[in-house]
């Protein structure tokens, strides 16, 4: 399926509308591109967890409570 | 006192649609507000989506900066080269019978200046991943807007039935 629902606020009246050649491939072209935005912003969140994990084992090796280890973190 | 207007809502009938486009927006207004709550037909990825967000049909000359967060701790920043409502609509991967809870705020939309606008949106999901965004937009664009289109960010993906949005006319007297 590749229409589009379209309703004009003026009237009120609404269409679904087969989408155009262009609007197909801009579409295609934008869900390329946030596919690798999303992986990146992904493996950033990944990267950002994996590093306070290995903080938290790093302080609890140290000796402190999992309570001293979320005051610190919160 | 400001007032808050119901323009146009949409809701997405049983064949879903590939986008859903407000036109001829009326100028009367002073900011708009459009609520979205939806579901999109993506079956891979995680479980948000990102409608992005088209200002008289133009996909150029757009930025967004962003934060978010999937697993509702650990939160990420960043710059992208188009409008979003970021995660304003939840995957189909996500619980079933879930959909989104987002808002785009767009101040100032009839005037003459480059156009803002501001979302935050829940791609809801009953378990741990869930999405959780704030995005300010920038459109380099000195035009009235006179319509929006949203488009989901998945490839061949839909809205899927009963995905909804409603816009909403502000003025400030």
């Amino acid at each position: 399926m590749t229409t589009k629902l379209i309703i004009n606020c003026s009237t009120g009246e609404q269409t679904e509308v087969e989408l155009t050649a262009e609007e197909v491939a801009q579409q295609e072209a934008d869900a390329l591109a946030f596919a690798e935005q999303e992986a990146a912003r992904q493996a950033e969140l990944d990267a950002k967890a994996e590093a306070k994990a290995s903080a938290q084992a790093k302080l609890k090796a140290l000796g402190l409570t999992d309570d001293e280890i979320e005051a610190l973190v919160k | 006192m400001a007032t808050y207007n119901l323009i146009s809502t949409i809701t997405v009938g049983s064949g879903g649609a590939s986008s859903i486009v407000f036109t001829s927006i009326p100028q009367t207004f002073t900011d708009l507000v459009l609520k979205i709550s939806a579901r999109t037909a993506s079956n891979s990825g995680p479980v948000f989506d990102s409608p992005y967000v088209d200002f008289n049909g133009s996909a150029s000359n757009q930025t967004t900066r962003y934060l978010i967060t999937t697993d509702g701790t650990t939160v990420a920043s960043g710059n992208e080269a188009r409008n979003y409502v970021l995660f304003g609509a939840s995957r189909n991967t996500a619980t079933a019978n879930v959909f989104s809870n987002a808002e785009l705020y767009i101040p100032n939309y009839a005037g003459s200046t480059y156009k803002s606008s501001s979302s935050d949106g829940v791609a809801e999901n009953n378990a741990t991943a869930v999405g959780l965004a704030l995005a300010a937009n920038l459109w380099s664009n000195t035009a009235a807007i006179t319509s929006i289109t949203l488009t989901p960010s998945t490839t061949g993906s839909n809205f899927l039935q009963y995905s909804s949005a409603s816009l909403y006319g502000i003025k400030n007297s």
